[in-house]
């Protein structure tokens, strides 16, 4: 569904991105690892279209994304969770959700977008008139996890959504993600905490200094001598 | 006491005007990150505006906002396509640069096509109702000007209402915060663009008549709005409209009580002051976020 091939990219001089090749099939979680400064968010941004490539391709549904104007990719169901959120701060929790729903194919049935989104989140239904600014870090979290849902995304890609939140409340987006995937929706998550992302994982990508260094299952991955070590602790390491 | 209450009360009516002259530049600069140095120009010409609609065709110069503020919505729209909507896709250092340069020879533009199709003069439209006066105890309030305070608080209030129901409206807001995540939402921010600057375009448009009706214009009027609309912005903040007219109506009254405590010189020293003290103090002005 989500093919990228040979993708190169950049910010000025500085290469973020040497030739990734990956893909995403329909109804899938896909998790992608990697430490600080891997490009995973140029990754995404990429693919969302912020970030413009130097070179390699991107075709959803076998239509070229690259050719869009960001706005659009919107359109063809593919929404991203950017990195802090970056929400509408000032506007209230129902305007920012609303707008999630911009695209003209969406807007009409935003009402019904919503009450989905609010029986995902029900603590987002009861603060639907609070300005954003004035939620804890959880719930501005569920309004961008919301916003992104009300495109009718049929690929949802999060970057690092439980950064700077509470174990509990980690679980409790994760768990929504579970959710949201059975309804069919395929999820691309770049996620700091590896056990938990492999273990909802179906499969994963390890992206290390922009070049794709592995690939499986979450299980697989898991077993991964080089991934116990890099991203799960010494204490993970197999004794011989 | 009696000439100083008419004074403060002289200064309000005109911060009105200077409010409604700031909500559009503080609506595009807000929006696109761009100061439109033009801004005082664009009123000249809604004032121009009304004074052709009221000489040549005799339309009453209140009833003339009706045309002036569509023909500036449109001559905004022409103004973001030919010019302002290639510097929007710079970076945001080429983008401060060269909306000035640009913005700076449009007022150059602007300001010599007006002294060609109407003289360097002084115009202002006469109405038959020009001397109308209430008077209120030993203060008389001019009926003209209390019309322009009241039909640009109605504006603001149209444009409040326009930016948090209307769908655009509020993809021009969102734009405004973070024009990154606007995109990901799925808005066309390039149209967002368009629409804030028509819009900043044709309540300069109707500021300009509303002025040329009270006071009067000429072709020289341009840069002196631009400096009280950019005071303005920089004391209310952004991100208010209502905030904006008040702060308008703030420098109206200050201006009056210098010139009244100071003498007339005074009058334009006062909002330069009111400048780098904001700026020191408060720097995102009284009421931004």
């Amino acid at each position: 569904m989500l093919e990228i091939r040979g993708l190169e990219a950049g910010y000025g001089d500085v290469r973020a991105l040497s030739g990734v090749t990956l893909s995403i099939a329909a109804g899938e979680i896909v998790a992608l690892l990697g430490p600080n400064g891997a490009g995973k968010s140029t990754l995404l941004n990429c693919v969302a279209g912020l970030v413009t490539p130097w070179t390699g391709s991107i075709h959803w549904d076998g239509e070229d994304l690259l050719a869009l104007d960001a706005h659009l990719v919107v359109e063809r169901g593919v929404a991203l969770v950017p990195e802090g959120r970056r929400l509408f701060g000032g506007m209230s929790v129902q305007d920012n959700l609303e707008l999630g729903a911009f695209a003209p194919r969406t807007w009409a049935a935003r009402r019904a977008g919503l009450e989905r989104v609010y029986a995902l989140f029900p603590v987002l239904a009861e603060r639907r008139r609070a300005t954003v600014q004035a939620l804890s870090g959880g719930q501005q979290q569920m309004v961008a996890v919301g916003r992104a849902l009300m495109a009718s995304p049929r690929l949802l890609m999060l970057d690092e959504p439980s950064l700077g939140l509470a174990p509990r409340l980690v679980a409790a987006i994760l768990e929504v993600l579970v959710a949201i995937n059975r309804a069919g929706v395929a999820v691309f998550l770049v996620e700091q905490n590896v056990p938990a992302a492999l273990s909802l994982a179906h499969r994963g990508y390890v992206l290390e200094g922009g070049r794709i260094v592995g690939e499986g299952t979450g299980a697989a991955l898991m077993a991964d001598a080089h991934v116990r070590r890099a991203y799960l602790g010494p204490l993970a390491v197999r004794r011989p | 006491m009696t000439v100083l209450a008419q004074q403060l009360l002289l200064g309000l009516l005109i911060g009105g005007l200077y409010g409604l002259a700031a909500a559009g530049l503080s609506l595009v600069f807000g929006v696109m990150r761009v100061l439109n140095v033009a801004h005082g120009e664009l009123i000249m010409l809604g004032g121009y505006g009304a004074f052709w609609l009221a000489t040549l065709l005799g339309v009453d110069p209140f009833a003339s906002l009706a045309l002036v503020i569509p023909g500036a919505l449109l001559l905004g729209a022409a103004l973001y396509w030919s010019l302002f909507g290639f510097v929007v896709r710079a970076p945001e250092e080429t983008r401060v640069k060269n909306s000035l340069l640009i913005g700076f020879g449009l007022a150059l533009a602007l300001h010599a096509l007006a002294v060609r199709l109407w003289t360097a003069d002084e115009r202002s439209i006469p109405t038959s109702y020009a001397g109308a006066v209430l008077t209120l105890g030993d203060v008389s309030i001019p009926l003209v000007r209390l019309a322009t305070l009241a039909v640009a608080l109605v504006l603001i209030g149209a444009l409040q209402l326009l930016l948090s129901r209307w769908r655009w409206g509020k993809a021009i807001r969102a734009t405004a915060e973070d024009w990154q995540a606007a995109l990901l939402t799925g808005i066309d921010v390039r149209r967002a663009y368009l629409l804030a600057f028509a819009l900043g375009t044709a309540l300069a448009g109707a500021a300009g008549a509303l002025v040329t009706v009270a006071y009067s214009v000429s072709p020289s009027i341009g840069l002196e709005w631009t400096l009280k609309a950019l005071i303005v912005v920089v004391l209310a903040g952004l991100g208010s409209m209502f905030g904006t007219f008040v702060g308008g109506l703030v420098l109206g009254v200050a201006e009056a009580a210098s010139a009244a405590t100071f003498g007339g010189p005074y009058r334009e020293i006062v909002g330069l002051v009111i400048f780098v003290i904001v700026l020191v103090v408060r720097p995102r002005g009284l009421f931004g976020r």
